[in-house]
């Protein structure tokens, strides 16, 4: 998902640059007030340590594979805040070091993997945490979370790709969000497998970080929640309202509305709409819902299938 | 050992290029990655003297050609792919040809810079951008430890090969998961090692 340079255009760049600033610096903020100075070495070494993970291969099905991707992981193991830093000092080492992932496209980079991706997956993984309690509610908890926050933050990538104008809209979206929601159930996967491992050998690494009995923190939830709703306003909300954009309208009205390119790729259900239901808003909601559902049933089962026995509930 | 794989540090040290301030470098590598960007394809002096930039960095730093040819062919397959698609498609857009060539000049760009300048001498110069201090130290300690956890990685998968035989899909997932779990267990051990060790050196 690392976007390279010149694939998007300067007020995409400077937008998500704005929005990146604030975040980035707010979870230092955050970091700075409520981490014991012990624990400030941690953030490189964690951020080493994603480094690292990321170069271990998964096997997946014909001879291709796959990597964690890892920030709702770190969101769970060391919390939201924590997580932004060390995603973010990741992004910029592969960037300034390995020149993966653009320089001017750094912001939109930190926006959706680090931001995003850590953000969402938190606030998901504490949801579904209050409901369902035990180690096996933390790991359906977490592949719940994983998949939504890979699936949302490759949504804002297409929709930062589309803002520039480099892929349209209908080919970005239904591109990077099929596969990455494939991708994301491996990311919930891996991670949950991780999040075990770490538990059986030592529960307390993850207890005395992140537990999920911790009071809420109202400047955290104002702060973020502002974020990465502005993000979204700016990035999706002007391709996915139920009326026709200012694109569609102009070019309904000048008569050239019947040229439009066909899509790279054809989608499984085109522009989220299940056949027979002509309601186009509702459809793509319900198409979305129906698609979070299965996930979130499958999350419930491998949950059950990964830990045997409920020690604790 | 490891650390060629992970590929950066190409030629000589010792060369105008390398000699020059880091903060110079990463000043103007900036201005050439955010022009390329932001011009539009008319103005072909500015890509006319951006190559002629990049070209005098190559042969005053003695980059071997062939280890930037490889490094732009790995980092792109991204920006090959998709202009590939669209050179095939009927009725694709024709601005392609100008995204590849943008982002190829702002890769190789950033290729040169990391390749002539010390990451270390970096972080120095964006202290002086007024990069807050505590995601400076994180960044170095990440660069400091990304080389012994990636080595620790590798021998981990390494010992986990001469313990298993040929392992079902399923088992392997788990038992790749087990070492990722570990190095994490092990960097969060190493963490509160460096700790004492940066009290006892008088940090802070």
């Amino acid at each position: 998902m690392h976007i390279p340079d010149g694939f998007i255009d300067g007020k995409t760049a400077v937008t998500a640059a704005v929005l990146s600033v604030a975040g980035v610096g707010f979870a230092l903020r955050q970091v700075k007030r409520e981490l014991p100075p012990r624990k400030i070495p941690l953030l490189g070494l964690a951020a080493a340590f994603l480094f690292a993970a990321q170069m271990i291969n998964f096997p997946v099905a014909g001879g291709t594979s796959g990597h964690l991707v890892g920030g709702t992981l770190v969101a769970a193991l060391l919390g939201p805040s924590a997580a932004v830093v060390v995603v973010t000092t990741v992004l910029i080492v592969q960037c300034l070091l390995f020149q993966d992932g653009g320089v001017m496209a750094l912001g939109a980079n930190i926006f959706n993997m680090a931001i995003i991706n850590s953000i969402v997956g938190y606030a998901v993984y504490r949801l579904v945490c209050h409901r369902l309690t035990g180690v096996r509610g933390r790991v359906t908890a977490l592949v719940f979370a994983a998949w939504c926050a890979t699936v949302l933050a490759a949504m804002c990538c297409a929709g930062q790709l589309a803002w520039s104008g480099t892929i349209p809209w209908s080919i970005a979206f239904s591109a990077m969000t099929t596969v990455h929601m494939l991708i994301g159930v491996g990311e919930g996967l891996i991670s949950a497998l991780v999040f075990l491992a770490v538990y059986h050998s030592r529960p307390d690494l993850i207890s005395e970080m992140a537990t999920p009995e911790q009071p809420k923190r109202l400047r955290e939830l104002v702060g973020y929640g502002l974020l990465t709703t502005l993000g979204i306003a700016a990035f999706l909300a002007p391709f996915a309202c139920s009326w026709p954009d200012g694109l569609d309208s102009v070019a309904e009205k000048l008569g050239f509305s019947h040229k439009v390119i066909a899509p790279l790729l054809p989608a499984p259900a085109p522009d989220y709409q299940v056949p027979g239901i002509h309601w186009a808003t509702g459809a793509t909601a319900l198409a979305g819902a129906a698609g979070t559902m299965i996930v979130f049933v499958l999350a419930l089962l491998l949950g059950r299938w990964l830990v045997p026995k409920p020690k604790d509930s | 050992m490891s650390a060629d794989w992970l590929g950066h540090r190409h030629g000589s040290i010792d060369n105008p290029i390398c000699r020059m301030p880091a903060t110079l470098k990463l000043g103007v590598s900036l201005v050439i990655i955010v022009g390329t960007v932001l011009a539009p394809m008319n103005w072909t002096g500015w890509f006319f003297s951006v190559s002629l930039i990049l070209l005098l960095t190559i042969v005053l730093s003695r980059t071997p050609p062939i280890f930037l040819l490889k490094r732009l062919l790995m980092l792109s397959p991204f920006v090959l792919g998709v202009v590939l698609v669209n050179a095939f498609q009927s009725g694709g857009r024709n601005h392609w040809p100008a995204v590849a060539a943008k982002s190829g000049l702002c890769l190789l760009t950033a290729i040169l810079l990391s390749n002539t300048t010390p990451f270390s001498d970096m972080l120095r110069s964006l202290k002086s951008f007024r990069i807050p201090a505590l995601l400076i130290t994180t960044l170095a300690l990440m660069h400091r430890y990304l080389f012994v956890l990636t080595d620790e990685a590798e021998r981990m998968r390494r010992a986990r090969l001469s313990r298993t035989f040929a392992p079902g899909r399923r088992f392997e997932w788990r038992s790749l998961s087990t070492v990722v779990g570990q190095l994490f267990i092990r960097a969060s051990e190493r963490a509160e090692h460096i700790y004492d060790a940066m009290c006892a050196r008088g940090w802070k």
